[in-house]
């Protein structure tokens, strides 16, 4: 059941940077696997290497050692445009695209698919208007992304994800800078994508307790730089929330499923 | 909606540079008669040898020469800005255009004339002159690439721009402080920039290469626009981000200096252009915005080739008008930039 779902596999990953010669390592060994209408959480300290691993991913640096497969095919060995088809990505980097609505930039997300001019046909614009229907920001398709609030933002961003069509959506901290409701509506809407639309979504985030109660699995780096994974609420059972702090007066409660100081 | 404000923009810009090519036809230091200009274009001359020659081989070459200078300056300050995520950037601020005036200020010195010899109608020699205006513009942008990978800071590389500049210019006054002073004289006067440099027989290559350049940039509209979100996303949808990069900044490079060898190095056309096409589409999406540029470049420089021709005592300096057009606007961007959609 688990290999059938399987979608991405990393075998003895390592991650880290270059410092001109030096190499820094920061998590190493890694035998991680995402799987079909999933939502993973990824959380740890700061600093821990989320960014890292997340960039090794998608491909935005190479990794220190290791293989990545997505539907058993090398990540790193493959064109980039067959990469585009496969990843779909939203980070918190500043963009440019204030002057576009929300409709193009929805529709930035079909480049993968379009031609040398980017052209978009029939087809295309009903995924951009589908994938603004599935995040919710459908009424606001025609106003420039300028107007928009930050939760509104993250929104389009995730619709242009989605209308790029790939199994896998990575998220580098989407939820970073929402207020309480946004985020909620936020991490719903990326459950819904993965119980729904069968997508594999993994997230990285300060928000344990919101990841605990709507992750499907948690990848856990923890303070002795080793990535933890399972179910959430088998990871506060085995008392491996408790190694994700350095401090040892932050608990997590099996019961609850949240932490207590 | 969009693409009505799209339409009528390319409507009212083209209708503009119409006007203000037919006015740079009848407008001059010598009045011909209207009449009379309709005659020469036909072909059948106005039975006085000066107004043809005046018409056909000033006002024509001129109205050319600026409506692609223009276009050319306008599309690399696009390009600079998208390519740098900096609205600021522009070919003359980041140094390129004084780069190009490096390259060429070394050519005419190597080859044992002054820069007056640009205006000449060897083709050699100016061919090498573009040559050393393309080596100089290229040297400024490796420069700007390197910086811009250690530097993340968009004001940072304005100012390594600005600082860039002022070393060219330094390099160029030490050459001079050398060359003959007829050569000073004459590197004086490029630097004051003007349409007039392109002779008939320079233009095919003049022409040839800028709208070349141009269709290459049009060309990049899809990468350009997966470039307004970054070069994280940009890689993301499939676009090689170093590669399209180096494609633009060789584009934007061909571009300055083919312009400055033969115009001199212009200012503001190339900061400034780009963000008048934005704010009348009220857009940054390439489709619209590289047509939106090219025709907004060339009637402001078509503009200042007017305004500069048509004083009786004698020709402006086309960088002296450019700034009069350019800082208002540029003032004008930086402090409403709150409302203006780009910035946000």
């Amino acid at each position: 059941m688990k290999e059938n779902n399987a979608i991405l596999t990393t075998h003895d990953l390592a991650v880290g940077y270059r410092n001109g010669k030096q190499q820094v390592t920061l998590l190493s060994g890694l035998d991680l696997v995402m799987e079909k209408g999933k939502l993973v959480a990824l959380l740890g300290q700061n600093g821990a290497g989320k960014s890292t691993l997340l960039r090794a991913l998608t491909c935005d640096e190479r990794p220190l050692n290791g293989t990545i497969e997505v539907n058993g095919k090398d990540l790193l060995t493959m064109s980039q445009k067959d990469r585009s088809r496969l990843i779909g990505l939203v980070s918190t980097e500043r963009i440019q695209a204030g002057a576009l609505t929300v409709r193009e930039l929805v529709g930035l997300g079909r480049q993968p698919h379009t031609g040398f001019l980017g052209r978009l046909d029939d087809e295309d614009r009903a995924i951009i208007q589908q994938a603004m229907t599935d995040s919710g920001i459908i009424s606001k398709a025609d106003e420039y992304m300028a107007s928009l609030s930050d939760g509104e933002r993250q929104k389009a961003m995730i619709a242009r994800a989605l209308a790029q069509q790939t199994p896998i959506i990575i998220l580098d901290e989407p939820t970073a800078f929402l207020d309480v409701a946004s985020r909620i509506e936020t991490m719903r809407l990326l459950q819904t994508l993965a119980h729904e639309r069968g997508k594999a979504v993994l997230l990285s985030s300060h928000d344990i307790s919101q990841s605990l109660m709507l992750a499907d699995e948690l990848w856990l780096i923890t303070t002795g730089r080793q990535v933890l994974t399972g179910n959430p609420s088998k990871l506060v059972a085995d008392g491996a929330m408790d190694r994700l702090f350095e401090n040892r007066s932050i608990h997590f409660n099996d019961k609850i499923l949240d932490y207590s100081f | 909606m969009t693409y009505r404000r799209f339409a009528v923009t390319i409507a009212t810009l083209t209708l503009l540079l119409v006007l203000l090519a037919l006015a740079c036809l009848m407008f001059g230091s010598v009045d011909i008669p209207a009449g009379k200009i309709v005659d020469i274009l036909s072909g059948k001359g106005s039975g006085n040898t000066a107004w043809d020659i005046i018409i056909l081989q000033s006002r024509i070459p001129m109205i050319a020469t600026a409506a692609l200078a223009g276009a050319a300056l306008s599309v690399s300050g696009l390009l600079l800005q998208t390519t740098f995520n900096n609205p600021l950037a522009g070919p003359s601020i980041l140094g390129v255009s004084s780069g190009a005036g490096l390259g060429v200020a070394i050519v005419i010195l190597a080859l044992g004339g002054s820069l007056g010899g640009l205006l000449g109608e060897n083709m050699g020699s100016y061919m090498a002159i573009l040559v050393g205006a393309l080596l100089g513009a290229g040297m400024v942008l490796v420069v700007l690439i390197a910086f811009s990978a250690i530097v993340r800071s968009n004001t940072m590389l304005l100012i390594i721009g600005i600082l860039v500049s002022y070393l060219t210019s330094s390099v160029v006054q030490l050459l001079n402080s050398v060359a003959s002073e007829e050569g000073v004289h004459n590197y004086v006067a490029w630097g004051f920039g003007n349409f007039s440099g392109v002779s008939v027989a320079q233009m095919p290559v003049y022409a040839g290469i800028i709208i070349l350049a141009l269709i290459g940039s049009a060309l990049m509209v899809k990468p350009l626009n997966a470039l307004l979100l970054g070069a994280r996303y940009a890689s993301n949808l499939g676009i090689n981000v170093s590669r399209t990069r180096n494609f633009l900044l060789i584009i934007t490079g061909v571009l300055t200096a083919v312009v400055t060898a033969f115009c001199g190095p212009i200012g503001f056309i190339g900061l400034v252009v780009p963000h008048i096409a934005r704010m009348s589409l009220g857009t940054s999406n390439h489709v619209r915005l590289v047509p939106a540029t090219i025709l907004a470049g060339a009637d402001i420089a078509l503009l200042c080739a007017l305004v500069s021709v048509n004083n009786p005592h004698g020709i402006i300096p086309i960088n002296a008008i450019t700034p009069v057009i350019g800082v208002p606007i540029i003032l004008y961007i930086i402090l409403n930039r709150r409302r203006i959609q780009y910035f946000n």
